[in-house]
């Protein structure tokens, strides 16, 4: 990629310049800037990582000890099940939305998303959806206490608060299609002349992928819900057997959008750390198309294993085999991945600034979690340890190594860039080592639990299990105060960070380090680029 | 490092020491539970095999990555190199995996054809879920007619921490299920309100019982012993209270166990023309509810509203008899609230409606069992 300095019409405008628009509040509620519009999405992911985060306090308080001491079990129920929601639908899923407006445009060389007014839509959803699922808490009965998988028929037994949730989730969806399309069409129409989508980020790869994803599976678990919805209110039998319907259709919806689901929040975690490792490495990324290739593949394989939740339904043995297979598969394009970043880093010029630990802290656990997901994968283990702590350990290994390090990866690496300020690299640094000791008490001893017995969801458990517990609520509590301190290093960043020049990463290579200066300008690429 | 920090750091030390001499009381459990069935240790022998595997591949490639780190530094004055792509490499580390993910995949299919192999059991039993206990049938084999339910014995004052707690908490229930050792046990699980899912451990036998659907496993242990384990799908306030007891025996104990299981069956079973006095009822009726209806309904009987009603001052209990052994009998559509009819006798049916409707504050006529009788369809 050729230097062709983008000499840019408003650099006037600077950080503030919206010409004509609204000050205020009133700017953010009206506007149709990308980057405006990626700030409300990380923050308000923020908030709601805060919000479900306080709910994971409460479970762990709880589990601290044996016995009934801090809450009811039914609202116990309450915080699991909107602890999942609340982190997957209103922290992860928006964070990488926010990621996907600021870079988006400018990776590929546009002015902006396609569908502007859209894109305001889009996040100002969000905060209704969130809404409803607080207020679910203070309608008679509570929040529903389902586990965030929403199984029925035991919603049907739920109060209002479960129709809350389900409108909520309604909103949710029709968020992220939208927010789909948009990115789709962004990334298909307006990339600047030269940027061939083979020559794209890997980011923006991994974005268009899961924004298709979305689209395939969101309208799925609208499907499920409103099923839900009408067997609660209007006589139907979904999943009522009485009534000639069966619950386990209903596991079979609602998997057939979360196994996508899995994958919707980890491509784009990819993508993330596919910019950050290089960058820190000096070196390309090693093995592009292939990395294209295995998330496309990882994608089309998300479709086809979903039934690998439901070993112990009582599948027939064809389709346990089946689904077992299927799973395996799908450590190959992972692989590819994992084997794809080591070698990106082999013989390069190392060096391990904060956004290159946290990448590296993703590639580890993650890494970690993926495995046990193979254990997890063969049929007759995971009957041993479906439905355990295993499991809770397993997928926060994927949700919160994966995908939440590489968000913090991703936020280290672009602060500069959005904010025209550095963050406090010690701050940083003692951010991440916090981190990753805390989650690995709070959740690497969560293994042994699920092996020695401790099924998931419940609000008490026998004795030999509260040494292990004990420690898991101590990392989650040191879990929770270190995010206070990343809150403290942006907010530091923000106010009185050093100046940071164009591009403070020696090896970063996309048009937002090469391209645009620091901080990026209100309005960027309004004449395309041109890149050779 | 200060003296300050030096004195904080061995507080931390300290802090955890003494945890782990809280936790060393119990072993710590960190593996699978000793197995108890072939299927167990066939279980346990596949997740060491793969998780071996694991180890070592997972050493390899962040051997190279911490090596990379180590030696492929800026620090250390290492020039980046600039290739990106080899086409031999990638093919490599394509295909091995998937070499090793037949080796893997093929044993375990085995395994999986063998667990799916109910036929030709010794014994059958039969395994209801209900909020929030266990019903037993033994529907075939040695035993057969043998019924009963089996719930929670941990006492409430223990999970509300106002007793020591014994030494199998929440892993004990009223009745255990007796099985002979070496013989095919055949489970077929249904459920009668949600989803659970009923699983031992040490048997590697789990299995979702789903309402509306009979499922089946199987099992054969081969050492005798108690086992237990607990409902492993969320099912609702009690989820974590409804616990599984499997007690495996001797032949010659198996059978008389069954013997007096019968005898105590028949003899406990109610003479249903019994005439009862009002003070013997609501007796009988106050152990009904504190088996069935406490954990909701509450000892108080103020229930946890809105779910769970409260009966004190209920319109009705207060109301007509009729009204409520409906609805104790039917239950009470899409709500926690049971079919009784199908798990209680007319007799506990009727101590517990009398119990209620002369409890806390209620002041109303009581109900025999010929009445309860009489309004079952």
């Amino acid at each position: 990629m050729s230097y062709a300095a983008d000499t840019h019409a408003h650099d006037d405008a600077h950080g503030h310049g919206h010409h004509g628009g609204y000050g205020g509040i009133m700017r953010w509620i009206t506007t149709t800037n990308h980057k405006d519009i990626g700030t409300l999405y990380l923050w308000f992911s923020f908030i709601m990582f805060m919000t479900g985060g306080a709910m994971a306090m409460v479970i762990r308080a709880e589990l601290f000890s044996p016995g009934l001491q801090i809450v009811d079990p039914d609202f116990f129920n309450q915080m699991t099940t909107m602890h999942g929601l609340i982190m997957v639908f209103g922290a992860i899923m928006p964070a990488f939305v926010g990621f996907a407006n600021w870079l988006i445009p400018m990776q590929i060389g546009a002015p902006d998303m396609a569908f502007a007014r859209l894109n305001n839509w889009s996040f100002w959803l969000l905060p209704f959806a969130a809404l409803l699922l607080i207020m679910s808490f203070f309608t008679p009965g509570g929040a529903p206490g389902v586990g965030w998988t929403l199984y029925a028929p035991l919603t049907v037994q739920m109060g209002i608060g479960m129709d809350l949730t389900i409108f909520a989730i309604h909103i949710l969806g029709m968020s992220s299609i939208l927010g789909s399309i948009n990115i789709i069409t962004t990334i298909l129409n307006l990339r600047a002349p030269g940027m061939t989508l083979m020559r794209m980020p890997l980011f923006c790869w991994t974005w268009l992928i899961t924004a298709y994803l979305l689209v395939a599976a969101m309208p799925v678990l609208a499907g499920a819900v409103t099923m839900t919805l009408t067997d609660r209110h209007f006589g139907t039998s979904f999943f009522n057997a009485a009534g000639g319907g069966d619950p386990v259709l209903y596991q079979h919806i609602f998997w057939f959008f979360g196994h996508p689901e899995v994958y919707i929040i980890a491509l784009p975690a990819f993508g993330v750390v596919s910019q950050v490792i290089p960058a820190f490495s000096r070196k390309p990324l090693f093995g592009y198309a292939s990395m294209v290739y295995a998330t496309s593949a990882i994608a089309i394989l998300s479709f086809i294993v979903w039934a690998h939740h439901m070993y112990t339904v009582g599948m027939p043995v064809t389709g346990q085999l089946f689904f077992m297979y299927a799973t395996t598969l799908i450590a190959v394009p992972t692989g590819v991945k994992v084997f794809n970043w080591v070698a990106t880093m082999w013989k390069g010029s190392l060096t391990f600034e904060t956004p290159m630990l946290f990448a590296l802290g993703f590639l580890f656990l993650f890494t970690l979690g993926g495995f046990t997901g193979l254990v997890l994968s063969l049929v007759p283990v995971d009957i041993q340890l479906h439905d355990t702590y295993y499991v809770v350990a397993h997928f926060h290994y994927v949700m919160v190594a994966g995908a939440l390090f590489s968000a913090f990866a991703g936020i280290y690496f672009w602060l500069p860039k959005w904010t025209g300020k550095m963050y406090d690299e010690t701050l940083g640094k003692i951010h991440f080592w916090l981190t990753l000791i805390f989650f690995n008490m709070i959740f690497f001893v969560q293994h042994f639990l699920g092996m020695a017995g401790m099924p998931r969801r419940i609000p008490d458990y026998p004795l030999m299990f509260e040494t292990w517990n004990k420690i898991s609520s101590i990392g989650a509590f040191g879990f929770g105060l270190s995010q206070l301190l990343f809150l403290y290093v942006v907010l530091k960043c923000i106010r009185s960070g050093e100046p940071a020049p164009q591009k403070p990463w020696e090896g970063a290579d996309s048009l937002e380090w090469t391209h645009l200066p620091t901080p990026v300008p209100y309005h960027t690429f309004e004449t395309p680029p041109v890149l050779k | 490092m200060g003296s300050k920090q030096i004195r904080s750091m061995t507080a931390v030390l300290a802090g955890l020491l003494a945890l782990g001499a809280s936790g060393a009381v119990h072993a710590l459990e960190w593996y699978f539970q000793s197995p108890a069935t072939q299927m167990a240790r066939d279980i346990d022998q596949m997740h060491q095999w793969v998780m071996w595997l694991i180890i070592v591949i997972f050493v390899g490639v962040f051997g190279f990555m911490f090596y990379a780190c180590y030696a492929h530094r800026k620090s250390k004055g290492h020039p980046a190199d600039q290739f990106h792509e080899n086409t031999t490499v990638e093919i490599l580390w394509t295909v091995i995996p998937a070499v090793i993910l037949v080796a893997i995949a093929w044993p375990v299919t085995k395994t999986v054809i063998a667990q799916k192999d109910t036929s030709a059991p010794d014994l059958t039993l039969k395994v209801t879920g209900y909020q929030w206990k266990w019903g037993y049938d033994y529907i075939n084999g040695e035993g057969e007619g043998i019924s009963f339910v089996s719930m929670l014995a941990t006492p409430r004052e223990q999970i509300e921490g106002r007793a020591e707690k014994g030494e199998h908490y929440l892993l004990e229930v009223d009745n255990e299920v007796w099985v002979p050792v070496g013989k095919k046990v055949r489970v077929v699980l249904t459920a009668a309100d949600v989803v659970h899912a009923w699983w031992v451990p040490a048997f590697g036998a789990k299995q979702d019982a789903i309402p509306g659907f009979l499922r089946d496993i199987w099992f054969k242990a081969d050492k005798t012993g108690i086992y237990r384990g607990q409902c492993v799908e969320l099912c609702g306030k009690e989820h974590g209270f409804m616990p599984i007891v499997v007690r495996v025996v001797s032949g010659e104990e198996y059978t008389k166990w069954v013997g007096e299981k019968k005898k105590a069956l028949a003899a406990s079973a109610d003479d249903p023309n019994k005439t009862w006095a009002l003070p013997d009822l609501i007796a009988r009726g106050e152990k009904v509810y504190a088996a069935n209806c406490v954990a909701c309904h509450q000892s108080t009987g103020k229930g946890s509203p809105p779910a769970f009603p409260p009966l004190d001052g209920s319109k009705i209990v207060n109301g007509p008899e009729q009204g409520q052994i409906d609805l104790v009998l039917n239950g009470k559509p899409n709500t926690a609230m049971a079919a009784f009819g199908k798990q209680l006798s007319d007799t506990e049916l009727a101590a517990v409606i009398t119990f209620t409707r002369n409890s806390w504050g209620n002041k109303a006529s009581d109900v025999t069992p010929a009445e309860v009788k009489a309004r079952r369809k």
